[in-house]
């Protein structure tokens, strides 16, 4: 499904990688479509493992919010199948 | 794990938000001097139109016509079967994404090799292909690359790094299509009832809302690019609704918080620097569009799966069983509730056509939440 959840950048690592978080669901992505530079604690929207745009902190602050409040009661696994599923979407045909 | 993703979806209806939008549809849409036939480009919208019985919440001469972008729908069986000569390959190991696996091809499908015995792996990302090519070095590893414009710039990707890295034995079988020229095929078609359009804001985080202009100009038709949120949905409509009524025809962005006019420029350099259009390419269903798809350029012929195996791979088009109306209904010239099999002898698990198989496609999401198109 695609609902783009907003994932912030908590490091910068080797290879053109970065560390995101997605509602507390640490990942590697690559970084390797992004034009622009890309600092840690910006947000990124990510698709099939990639980021692949930045996105304005407050609005994705904003739609967080509402995704946290969804997701507040999930164990760690359940989100991590959740946040997966949300940018493995092409279009949306692995919902 | 669906019913999980449907507890996150229940807390985005946002019933306020939506029912304040529904009424500012109606009210704005009393202006409207004829009917709105809204084409829903991307199975997602479908999805979204569907689940959340949107069609419901908007006045009558307000209609939505359901659109081909679905990669998986549109993929002809006669490449599901290369996929599958490839798999057959001694030493090979396949890879792919999503819904593909279990997509039925004229023999067999992906999923039902893997079972006997063929290495086939669906990825969660094109990154993993670099790392599985690299720990099989004895193996030809082939990617099967399926998707619009959304997907194609992490196969460019892959692509580039697989070079840099001298990975010789990954290989591309490149199945990209392109949202533009499916819309051109479906505005030149004389019976289309379509007046607008909704694009899919994935799509344009790559490509820009720019890629509409010329549709907009050329068919004096509003396109609005939205997110797949029922909110997003409801609100691209209110802003086509209040083109119409204005007498204006604009590429329009509703999901700004990603999408730009211009897109992301880089990914777009990666995919020209690496593709290029096919001169033609067979939509499942709806039948040959020009420059459609996108193919390897010259400069990447030894990884391209279809001219390095080209001996293992047969060339007739299959086509689809005769009474599927997929291609009709991927034209948006029919819903699937026409169609006479329909919930009878083609259903998800005993899909006749691609429409049926993909959670995207438009028979499964009226099988599944009840033909309220
Ligand atoms: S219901 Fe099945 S057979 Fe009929 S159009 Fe849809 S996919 Fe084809």
């Amino acid at each position: 499904m695609c609902l783009s959840i907003p994932s912030k950048v908590v490091a910068i690592d080797e290879d053109n990688v970065a560390t995101v978080d997605t509602m507390g669901i640490r990942r590697q992505v690559s970084l390797d479509l992004m034009g622009d530079d890309i600092a840690v604690g910006e947000y990124v929207l990510i698709h099939v493992g990639f980021a692949m745009s930045k996105i304005d902190e407050e609005d994705a602050l904003e739609s967080l919010k509402v995704y946290s409040e969804i997701v507040a009661q999930m164990e760690e696994a359940e989100r991590r199948a959740l946040v997966e599923a949300d940018d493995a979407c092409l279009n949306r045909e692995t919902v | 794990m669906s019913l999980l993703l449907k507890d996150l979806y229940e807390g985005f209806r946002n019933g306020e938000a939506i029912r304040a939008l529904s009424a500012a549809i109606a009210r704005e849409s009393e202006k409207l001097s004829q009917p709105l036939h809204i084409m829903e480009v991307c199975g997602g919208h479908t999805h979204t139109i569907m689940k959340y019985g949107l069609k419901q919440l908007l006045p009558p001469h307000i209609e939505f016509i359901h659109g081909p972008g679905c990669p998986v729908c549109i993929m002809p069986k006669e490449r599901i079967d290369h996929a599958i000569a490839l798999a057959r390959m001694e030493d090979a190991i396949l890879l792919t994404l999503g819904d593909m696996i279990r997509v039925p091809g004229s023999q067999s499908s992906l999923s039902q090799e893997r079972a006997a015995g063929r290495d086939i792996r669906a990825l969660y990302s094109p990154i993993d292909a670099l790392k599985i090519a690299r720990e099989n070095p004895d193996k030809k590893v082939i990617f099967f690359a399926i998707g619009f414009e959304t997907t194609t710039p992490m196969t460019a990707s892959l692509i580039l790094q697989a070079e840099k890295e001298g990975i010789g034995n990954l290989y591309f079988h490149i199945n990209h299509v392109l949202v533009p020229p499916a819309v051109h095929a479906i505005m030149d078609d004389s019976d289309t009832r379509v007046n607008a359009f909704i694009g899919p804001s994935h799509v344009s985080v790559i490509t820009g809302s720019k890629i509409y202009e010329p549709i907009a100009a050329a068919y004096h038709t509003p396109v609005v690019v939205s997110g797949f949120e029922p909110v997003d949905v409801m609100e691209g409509i209110l802003r086509i609704v209040r083109q119409k009524t204005g007498g204006r025809a604009t590429a329009e962005v509703q999901y700004s918080r990603a999408v730009t006019r211009e897109g992301n420029l880089k990914a777009q350099e990666m995919i020209d620097q690496t593709m290029r259009p096919r001169d033609h390419f067979r939509w499942r269903g709806i039948g040959d569009i020009p420059h459609s798809a996108l193919q390897l350029r010259g400069e990447f012929a030894h990884r391209d799966a279809e001219k390095v195996f080209a001996d293992f791979l047969p060339t007739e088009p299959i086509d689809d069983h005769k009474l599927c109306i997929c291609g009709t209904i991927l034209r948006g010239l029919a819903k699937p509730d026409e169609c006479k099999v329909f919930g009878t002898a083609c259903t998800p698990s005993t899909p006749l056509g691609s429409c049926m198989v993909s959670s995207e496609g438009s028979c499964n999401a009226y099988y599944r939440f009840g033909g309220i198109g």
